[in-house]
């Protein structure tokens, strides 16, 4: 125990040791909104620290694993050699996207590629929008999320510089998909990356947005983010994060979303990589009649560990929200599911629903389950279910007396069951990816 | 609309009908815990030096302990050393009847309208009076004595039944189980012990009517019924307290042992004094619960009906430890005016084949806080274990609020565990068809809810049926949504 405590101590001691770099070479950026932010974060982060397992919100996730190794600072000693060959397979297959590569939290602009561009639209990376963007940026930064009770979020808000930034102007829709690739190079050394990304939909405008996360390399890797997303009124956000990290990769994030009036947003997560995940997917619904959707698949397998924490904050009347999570898990995976549904003080006329659904397919798989209701009004239609069970042995049994084998049948019931996360992508080309991913994912599994 | 806030104030201004307060000599000891105190209680109580080492030991325990601060209810701190802890009503010699009970005691009851003798002839119930906290009268012990029964005080079963009471005591609460375990632990004075023999069915509801009495004095209740192999039985408690300003501590224990093809139902209805309109006052009610199916084929159900206290923090749970065992949870928990409670339940399946349900109704109006939460564990071992768990909210009024925390921890691929949970008002539909039929906006709400948790209302022995109904329609004519 003091072993692994002091272990900790020893990240942390060297995260606020690279924060003083980090600011010393900030140069003309030291000044700002965003570095007072910055300033007052890694205070929060010196007191916090990383969650302890103590943490309510962290009871069933352990990440002292994830912090025991040596992690190199890939600002200072990582510098990519990777070319257009190494990213080939993970490129969605059409032609209009706004491609957009970080390499251990760093942007790539060699290997990205953009097509929306005009006076009102802005897709690039986090340094290159404060360039041209400040203003935006600054009137947005750091606003929605909150770092003071949150060790990740303060120490990604300390060291925020990097990540990707776009700004959907008012009528704006962008019709070209925006693919984030978000790639550890974990080849030779091990990294402790972070990401800071920030969305900005102005009035009436829309776009979609799929960040996705691929591991190259068998090395252990860290990688920490903050998305924020600000909805104006009547704008529109679709977003995905698709997670193919590798066996030894530990990921952190949080997604904090801000809708206004008329607004829609609609998340799906699918988590099939990564050694341990932790997703914080949270929408606080700042006007009425917004409306929200989060969809969730985790496929785990091996010792993986995935941790989806959603909050779904109704702060106004007349808001909708849905939410569907999946799981399947096989060996000694082990499912986290900590849905919050928030209904606040006048906030009537609000219909929230959530459901979690758990597929165990080994004996040695784990699922803790946990959806919560709030409500403080009551002109309300609010539901959550849970469930946790096996394959239906009457549906196999149907199957197989029509012909199809039993490892056949088992994979046809596993992909019609997680299709109906699937279906919430309606960004062809990535669907299509997941369909024929999940497919060899099922097979294996036999 | 208009009429609605009218109707609401009516019913929420009525004063708490069970409030008053009878004066029966005391013998009450000082302020405070410490060792002493400990000492005295144990003295009082005729308690050999096992009985007080284990009483110090669950002292020392507590002090090492921190008050748990992650119920969703909020009060002011409690000054423990503010509490007396030993308060008996003064009685001399034993009592062969009722006829020597105190007059006043008598007068109480009366008060309350539950004559102890009406209770004996109509009802055949046989009960366990405990005022304060000593244990004044016993009953029917003659009948179920026949039968190897045992039914008596907890402080008569230390003396009596030693062995018995030394197997079981914190065999299933452990001292260190919690703050309020380890605090009734050490100071518990009085509460009911039951021992089922093997194979007897018993063959009437056993009953205790707690009541709260004594200015400042905290009630420790210490209940701990044993059903041998093969046998059964059902168990009511139910509380009414007068009125008091300043805030009752209550911590009680209750423990179920239940051995080999036995079967316990214990059933609470629960009508503490719950505070003004203005949260002032009431019974904070700090309670632990818990069973366990220690033999195969067993069963423990808990079926609570809460609408007292400012403050409640109790979770009935059952361990199935046992092979096919089964455990039952059902609760209709109401609130009112400032009352907050967060009850709820834990199934820890650990036998094979073990089941499990949950019905819990709650129903908040006022400006309560109402919270449901509740764990199901299915260890690794526990094949085909089967939950299923419905937690419903109402919602009666603006200002009130509703919470559901369920926890799941799965760790066996053949469990089945199914969950579901509504919020909601009554709809105006449905009002409106009421209404339509020339039914009142009153029994309208009156008949919903009561049709709401009739699941629950169900599982109460007849005599506590009639009782919980007419309380859920007491506290809730008019509060119309």
């Amino acid at each position: 125990m003091n072993n692994e405590e002091t272990e900790k101590t020893d990240l942390k001691a060297k995260l606020l040791n690279n924060f003083r770099d980090f600011e010393k070479n900030l140069n003309g950026d030291a000044a700002g909104i965003i570095h007072e932010k910055r300033k007052d974060a890694i205070k929060y982060f010196e007191t916090l620290g990383f969650p302890v397992k103590k943490l309510e919100e962290w009871k069933y996730t352990n990440l002292t694993p994830a912090l025991k190794h040596t992690f190199k600072n890939p600002l200072e000693e990582y510098t990519s050699a990777l070319s257009e060959n190494d990213i080939k397979d993970f490129l969605i297959k059409k032609e209009n996207v706004n491609l957009l590569v970080f390499v251990n939290g760093q942007f790539e602009r060699k290997l990205s590629k953009i097509c929306s561009k005009n006076d009102n639209v802005f897709i690039g990376s986090f340094s290159d929008g404060m360039k041209t963007h400040r203003d935006i940026i600054e009137s947005h930064f750091s606003k929605y999320v909150n770092y003071t009770n949150s060790g990740l979020t303060a120490l990604n808000t300390a060291f925020a510089g990097e990540g990707c930034f776009v700004y959907a102007g008012k009528g704006e829709q962008i019709s070209e998909p925006v693919h984030i690739l978000c790639i550890s190079d974990a080849r030779e050394e091990v990294y402790f990356s972070q990401l800071r990304n920030l969305i900005v939909a102005e009035d009436n405008s829309s776009v979609n947005i799929a960040e996705d996360y691929y591991t190259i390399g068998d090395k252990h890797s860290f990688t920490n983010t903050v998305t924020e997303i600000f909805c104006e009124k009547n704008s529109g956000v679709e977003h995905y994060k698709i997670q193919n990290e590798g066996p030894n990769a530990y990921y952190t994030g949080t997604t904090q979303v801000h809708q206004e009036k008329d607004s829609r947003y609609s998340d799906t997560t699918i988590s099939w990589g990564g050694a341990i995940i932790r997703n914080d997917l949270n929408s606080v619904f700042e006007g009425t009649n917004t409306e929200c959707h989060f969809y969730g698949l985790y496929l785990l397998s091996g010792k993986q560990h995935v941790d989806n924490h959603t909050f779904a904050d109704h702060k106004s009347p007349n808001c909708y929200s849905n939410e569907l999570y999946k799981g399947i898990l096989d060996d000694n995976s082990t499912g986290v599911f900590n849905g919050k549904i928030m209904v606040r003080p006048d906030a009537q006329k609000t219909n929230a629903y959530q459901s979690n659904n758990n597929i165990l397919i080994s004996d040695d798989s784990t699922i803790y389950s946990k959806p919560q209701l709030e409500i403080f009004a009551d002109d309300v239609k609010c539901s959550h279910g849970a469930t946790s069970g096996q394959l239906n042995e009457d549906e196999m049994f149907y199957l197989q007396s029509r012909g199809i084998g039993r490892e056949n049948a088992r994979t046809l019931l596993l992909y019609a069951y997680a299709s109906d996360v699937i279906d919430s992508i309606k960004f062809g080309e990535l669907k299509e990816m997941i369909e024929i991913k999940l497919e060899k994912k099922l097979k294996k599994g036999d | 609309m208009g009429n609605e806030t009218e109707i609401l104030e009516k019913v929420t201004s009525g004063d708490y009908k069970y409030g008053f307060y009878t004066d029966v000599e005391m013998d009450i000891a000082p302020k405070g815990l410490n060792e002493e105190i400990i000492k005295m209680i144990s003295l009082k109580k005729h308690e050999n030096e096992k009985m007080l080492e284990w009483r110090l030991k669950a002292y020392k325990i507590w002090l090492e302990m921190k008050e748990p601060k992650w119920p969703n209810v909020h009060y002011p701190p409690i000054d423990y050393n503010e509490i007396i802890y030993y308060a008996a009503p003064t009685h001399k010699k034993k009592l062969n009847s009722l006829d020597d009970l105190d007059p006043e005691i008598k007068r109480t009851y009366e008060k309350l309208g539950i004559p102890l003798e009406e209770q004996l002839i109509l009802a055949g119930v046989a009960v366990d009076a405990v005022m304060d906290s000593v244990s004044v009268a016993t009953t029917y012990k003659e009948k179920l004595g026949e039968l190897g029964i045992i039914f008596c005080s907890m402080s008569e079963a230390i003396k009596d039944h030693p062995e018995l009471v030394k197997k079981y005591l914190g065999s299933v609460v452990p001292q260190t189980d919690n703050f309020f375990a380890a605090l009734n632990s050490a100071v518990f004075t009085d509460g009911s012990f039951v021992y089922i023999p093997k194979g007897v069915r018993c063959p009437m509801e056993l009953s205790t009517y707690f009541r709260i009495n004594a200015e400042n004095t905290g009630q420790f209740e210490r209940t701990l019924i044993v059903a041998d192999v093969g046998s059964y039985v059902s168990y009511l408690e139910g509380c009414t307290a007068p009125m008091r300003d300043e805030n009752q501590l209550h911590a009680a224990v209750v423990e179920l042992i239940a051995l080999e093809n036995a079967e316990i139902k214990y059933s609470t209805v629960q009508n503490w004094y719950p505070g003004d309109k203005d949260g002032k006052g009431g019974i904070y009610n700090f309670v632990t619960k818990r069973g366990i199916c220690a033999g195969n084929n067993s069963k423990i159900s808990w079926t609570q009906v809460e609408t007292g206290s400012a403050i409640t923090w109790k979770y009935p749970s059952v361990i199935l430890k046992g092979d096919n065992s089964i455990g039952e949870f059902y609760s209709v928990a109401l609130t009112n005016n400032m009352q907050q409670a967060d009850t709820g339940t834990k199934m820890m399946h650990i036998g094979k084949n073990t089941k499990s349900r949950i019905v819990s109704k709650g129903i908040s109006a006022g400006k309560s806080q109402n919270s449901y939460r509740g764990l199901v564990q299915v260890s690794k071992r526990a094949e085909n274990a089967r939950n299923f768990s419905q937690c419903d909210s109402l919602l009666m009024g603006d200002k009130c609020g509703a919470h559901t925390f369920p926890y799941f921890e799965i760790k066996n691929n053949s469990a089945h565990v199914e969950h579901e949970a509504t919020t909601s008002k009554i709809g105006e539909d449905i009002m409106f068809y009421c209404n339509q039929r020339g039914i009142s906006e009153e029994d309208a709400v009156a008949l919903i809810v009561n049709g709401y948790a009739k699941e629950v209302l169900n599982q109460l022995p007849m005599e506590f049926a009639v009782e919980a109904q007419k309380l859920l329609a007491i506290s809730l004519e008019g509060s119309v949504g």
